[in-house]
């Protein structure tokens, strides 16, 4: 039974590393009802522009703040140069030109850097802490308060603010929402540059365990199940799914891994969303969309 | 009447500048492709990797003026380590250069595969040091592929060998429990086969535990470790997983200094990401590390020193995939050499050099010639083995650098050969391959 726990547990604390990644996909698509395929490549590109300036001798709070600038002047970028000339246009062109984002970010974040790995030390300990002859991970803690600050900020911000509010209005309809007044173009930096603050707090973390390599961009796809099953434009939905995401997957590594064969922790969560897409197709937490017909 | 004159007579110019351009490119040059990747997941490994292959043939040409007087020319072509590139530039590459590709090394297990059949039909050697298909070393059925130096088959013995060693001796092994946890992948499961083989000869217990690619989680993996408690664990990785294994290790408990990585689970890039927390980790080493080699000091005096070094960050060079990549660029060196021996000193074609890589014998005295006793086992290649060495030596992690604590690993081809040859047959059965005939080949 204590081993079970302990599985369990790993599960949703690992469940709580995804869910940082989702909440990045999921400011994004409440914006603007687009899903940002270049998420993976912001957490890359904000943590190796950390990593490269701490090794240039820059102390860690300064290259963190860098790097948040650096993020911010992206989006600032982003908004001018590729959404707002998509303004109006299908969503499918605004998914199309997230794709195109993710090789440039790619390409010159290994152009700037280099191809080195780098380790980063955050001065987490991750070695485990041993309750009840259950270990659990002293990062995977820290982890996990990271993430529950990072839902509670957003999730005020959207709730309680103005902004917040305009958000949602952007993304059922933009021309509905410029002609009421809400500036489309200043909503949309905003938020790809919350996007790339949680994409650097996500990278620090995710580089602290892997080091500071291309495989960031992979650690997004570990969130796709998480917004299927905790709804596209929730952030405790994010939070909930990732839990979900996490146990199940490690769960069923460990007990049904050994009988089909074993590595199957990387589908189950895609068989799982599937599932649920049947019963659920908005998510958990996601928002029912009626339409006039 | 006039004009066809004049047609006629540039005619007769280009081919008289033809027939004198051609024999002189053709004496002076011979082809290398270089199917790199320096962007990608992989490009970490692979920058150094083809940047050491690139600094020893410039290092040829530099200080020896090529090879016997033939001067070495290449082209890189990124293949991002995925198999449809690879086959892409191995197609745009392999009829450059006076007489095609010499050969080809595309350091990545999956485009190995997807050339072999390719590569038989255009008598272009595929050379696969440390990767690839391990049966490939019966050279009776694969005649243009080359596992040289060692394959996972034979490295897994190395260990089981190095554990052995470590515990007392092979008898000691008896009731042991030891896991295999790879990376999964074609290339993660090739040594499953032998390593279950030796659990029925030296009577340890063996597990085998699967990560699914690219491998960047794996609590629940090694939570299976913790509940079997082994007493060694051998990691088959690549990438991301190598420092995800290790952070693992470490979250629950299990003593470094009882993991043994493989030779692609034992760079600088896998434990610097884990730091000091990796000390005392073992892997397999194909070659050592460091600059205190004469090849890689010559390559600093003559290639760094003129300003053609490869590698913009210097630092990497005399890492362990820069090293690798100047292994490589030794063996194919070596391989022509041999090869003009027999067929003259002259741009030679993908069929000649195959007689080299065939026939290539590096005994001690001419690796103390090239500059690399103990940088490279001695190797000796045959028709049928296609192999050559099969030893390993062991390193450690100290924390910030890898240090050699082994000689040369033999491996036990006693075991491995019988499979080898199995494997090949019934590929060829497959495939309606007929045996070569070593006998009438080899001279």
């Amino acid at each position: 039974m204590a081993f079970f726990i302990e599985v369990l547990v790993g599960g949703l604390l690992a469940g709580v590393m995804y869910s940082l990644i989702a909440l990045g996909f999921v400011l994004i698509f409440k914006a603007s009802g687009v899903f940002n395929f270049a998420q993976g490549a912001m957490v890359l590109a904000a943590a190796t522009t950390y990593a490269g300036l701490v090794d240039m001798g820059w102390s860690g709070w300064l290259a963190f703040l860098a790097a948040l600038a650096v993020m911010i002047v992206f989006a600032l970028l982003t908004e001018r140069l590729v959404l707002r000339p998509l303004v109006n246009q299908p969503q499918i062109s605004l998914f199309m030109a997230t794709i195109g984002l993710t090789f440039v970010l790619e390409g010159a974040s290994q152009a700037v850097w280099g191809s080195v790995v780098r380790g980063l030390d955050l001065g987490i300990p991750d070695t485990p802490l041993e309750v009840s002859g259950v270990l659990i991970s002293k990062f995977d803690l820290v982890a996990s308060g990271t993430a529950g600050a990072l839902v509670v900020l957003l999730a005020s911000f959207f709730q309680w603010t103005r902004t917040g509010r305009a958000l949602r209005a952007v993304a059922d309809d933009h021309q509905a929402a410029l002609s009421v007044g809400i500036p489309l173009e200043r909503i949309w930096a905003l938020v790809w540059a919350a996007a790339g603050a949680v994409a650097l707090v996500t990278g620090l973390l995710w580089g602290s365990r892997l080091g500071v390599q291309f495989a960031l961009t992979q650690v997004a796809l570990k969130a796709l199940p998480v917004i299927i099953l905790g709804g596209f434009t929730s952030i405790a939905g994010a939070i909930v799914g990732g839990l979900m995401v996490g146990a199940s997957e490690k769960v069923a590594e460990v007990y049904l891994g050994p009988i089909i064969g074993g590595g199957i922790e990387n589908w189950f969560p895609y068989v799982l969303a599937l599932l649920f897409l049947l019963v659920r197709p908005d998510g958990l937490f996601g928002e029912k969309r009626i339409e006039r017909v | 009447m006039r004009t066809t004159k004049r047609w006629w007579w540039s005619g007769a110019v280009s081919a008289l500048v033809l027939v004198w351009a051609a024999p002189a490119r053709a004496e002076g040059e011979q082809f290398m492709p270089v199917p790199s990747y320096r962007v990608g997941p992989y490009a970490a490994g692979g920058t150094s990797l083809y940047g050491g292959f690139i600094d020893y043939m410039n290092l040829i040409n530099m200080r020896d003026g090529g090879i016997n007087g033939v001067k070495l020319t290449w082209e890189e072509c990124e293949t991002e380590y995925k198999p449809d590139r690879g086959v892409e530039c191995y197609e745009r590459l392999k009829a450059k250069g006076p007489t095609g590709a010499s050969m080809f090394h595309p350091y990545s297990t999956g485009i190995s595969y997807a050339l072999i059949s390719k590569v038989g039909h255009d008598k272009i050697p595929l050379v696969t040091i440390a990767h690839g298909r391990t049966d490939a070393a019966d050279g009776r059925y694969f005649p243009y592929v080359f596992p040289l130096i060692t394959h996972y088959w034979s490295l897994n013995t190395d260990i089981i060998r190095y554990i052995g060693e470590r515990e007392g001796g092979m008898a000691k092994l008896k009731g042991k429990k030891i896991v295999h946890l790879h990376h999964g992948s074609a290339y993660g499961k090739e040594p499953n086969v032998v390593f279950q083989k030796q659990a029925e000869k030296y009577g340890y217990e063996a597990k085998i535990i699967e990560v699914p690619a690219p491998g960047s989680e794996q609590q629940a993996q090694w939570l299976e470790i913790r509940q079997f408690k082994p007493d060694w664990v051998i990691v088959t990785g690549w990438g991301v997983m190598n420092p995800a294994a290790l952070k693992n290790a470490v979250r629950v408990g299990f003593p470094m200094d009882h993991i043994v990585g493989n030779f692609w689970t034992g760079s600088e890039e896998d434990v610097e990401p884990v730091g000091t927390a990796a000390k005392g980790y073992i892997s397999a080493a194909l070659n050592p590390p460091g600059k205190e080699s004469k090849v890689i000091q010559e390559i600093e005096r003559v290639v760094y020193g003129a300003g053609k070094g490869n590698m913009v960050d210097k630092k990497r060079v005399g890492s362990i995939y820069y090293n690798r990549g100047v292994l490589t660029g030794i063996v194919s060196v070596e391989a022509i050499r041999v090869a003009q021996g027999k067929f003259g000193k002259k741009p030679l074609t993908g069929e000649q050099i195959r007689w080299g890589l065939e026939n290539l014998n590096l005994d001690p005295a001419r690796i103390a010639a090239i500059g690399a006793t103990g940088f490279i086992q001695p190797l000796k290649v045959t028709c049928a083995d296609h192999e050559g060495g099969g030893a390993v030596k062991f390193q450690q992690w100290d924390g910030t650098k890898w240090k050699i604590i082994s000689d040369w690993v033999q491996a036990d081809k006693e075991l491995v050969r019988p499979l080898i040859e199995e494997s090949a047959a019934k590929y060829a059965k497959e495939n309606n391959i007929t045996q070569r005939d070593c006998a009438k080949e080899s001279t």
